[in-house]
């Protein structure tokens, strides 16, 4: 059977389709969501796409993050399902307290796009386990409130734990304390990330394609699961 | 109608770069001896009904749930007096 992969629709999302032609080159059938919607239709992963939902009025994400179908991704992803936040995705996140920490003003106060080089720091999550340990791949990044910030405690917990999935190499675009590009909960299903490996999955369109390596790992992950 | 406010500032320790835009811009207009700028949000929000501790204890439940992101900023709620 194909495996399922959701891709949320908030009012404002921008990546959503992207996400979901990820998902199809990856070998799933991705399946629209409309935040509205309490159903996920059984599907087996969820992606929270990137975008601006909710015109990032209030803070970005935090609209969103009271929409019908939150209220059953956050209940799914306390059971084990895997759910991607990529964006804003990452922001509706932290906002749902399913990850820890928040995403602000970049620290240069500029909107930011660059194709960013990142090193992958843990494979053991259901969406990074077809990367090597510090493999360093390209993959685009477009942001104004990607600053990954938490107190001094939780950032020594996530790196204790080895919860922070990818850091910025090179440069670091938006101010992110410990140059943080992704994070992961404790159960290593769900992860979020601020750049946009959905779009470096076709050689056309991205820098690489070493962004798909996040979708083809989940579906391993679902397969072996 | 009564109305509440509820002010929601990043905390101190949380770099502002909105703030620290508008204070750069401060002396380049005129505006002398200005030492830091942090910029806020404010809601005002009107009651149907009376400002009661029923009522506050709700607000403050939203502030923290949702006008506040508390791992990033800190909120006050007060009662606006009437004609002010």
């Amino acid at each position: 059977m194909t495996t399922r992969v959701g891709v949320v629709t908030f009012p404002g999302s921008l990546d959503d389709r992207d996400a979901q032609r990820a998902v199809r080159l990856a070998g799933a059938e991705p399946v629209a969501l409309w935040h509205r919607d309490k159903d996920l239709h059984q599907v087996d992963a969820v992606v929270l796409p990137g975008g601006f939902s909710y015109g990032d009025y209030l803070r970005c994400g935090a609209i969103s993050r009271f929409s019908p179908v939150m209220d059953t991704i956050i209940e799914q992803a306390k059971l084990g399902m895997p759910v991607l936040g990529i964006c804003n995705g990452f922001q509706v996140l932290c906002e749902s307290h399913l990850l820890p920490g928040a995403l602000t003003r970049n620290d240069s106060l500029h909107f930011v796009c660059r194709d960013q080089k990142l090193r992958i720091e843990n494979t053991g999550t259901a969406w990074t386990r077809d990367y090597s340990a510090g493999q360093e791949i390209v993959v685009p990044l477009k942001n104004g409130e990607g600053r990954f910030v938490a107190d001094e405690h939780v950032l020594d917990q996530l790196e204790a734990e080895g919860r922070i999935v990818a850091r910025y190499l090179d440069v670091n675009p938006n101010g992110s304390y410990r140059d943080i590009a992704g994070i992961t909960n404790a159960a290593g299903n769900v992860v979020g990330l601020m750049p946009h490996p959905e779009h470096a999955v076709e050689p056309l369109t991205g820098p690489t394609t070493e962004g798909l390596g996040f979708f083809t790992s989940v579906l391993k992950q679902l397969v072996n699961a | 109608m009564a109305r509440v406010v509820v002010d929601v500032m990043l905390k101190p320790e949380i770099l502002d770069p909105q703030g620290q835009a508008v204070q750069r811009a401060l002396p380049r207009l005129g505006f002398a001896g200005i030492a830091d700028v942090r910029q806020g949000k404010r809601f005002e929000l009107e009651l149907e009904g009376p400002v009661d501790d029923a009522a506050l204890a709700r607000i403050r439940e939203a502030a923290e749930t949702f006008l506040a992101n508390t791992v990033i900023e800190d909120f006050v709620v007060r009662i606006e007096e009437e004609g002010k």
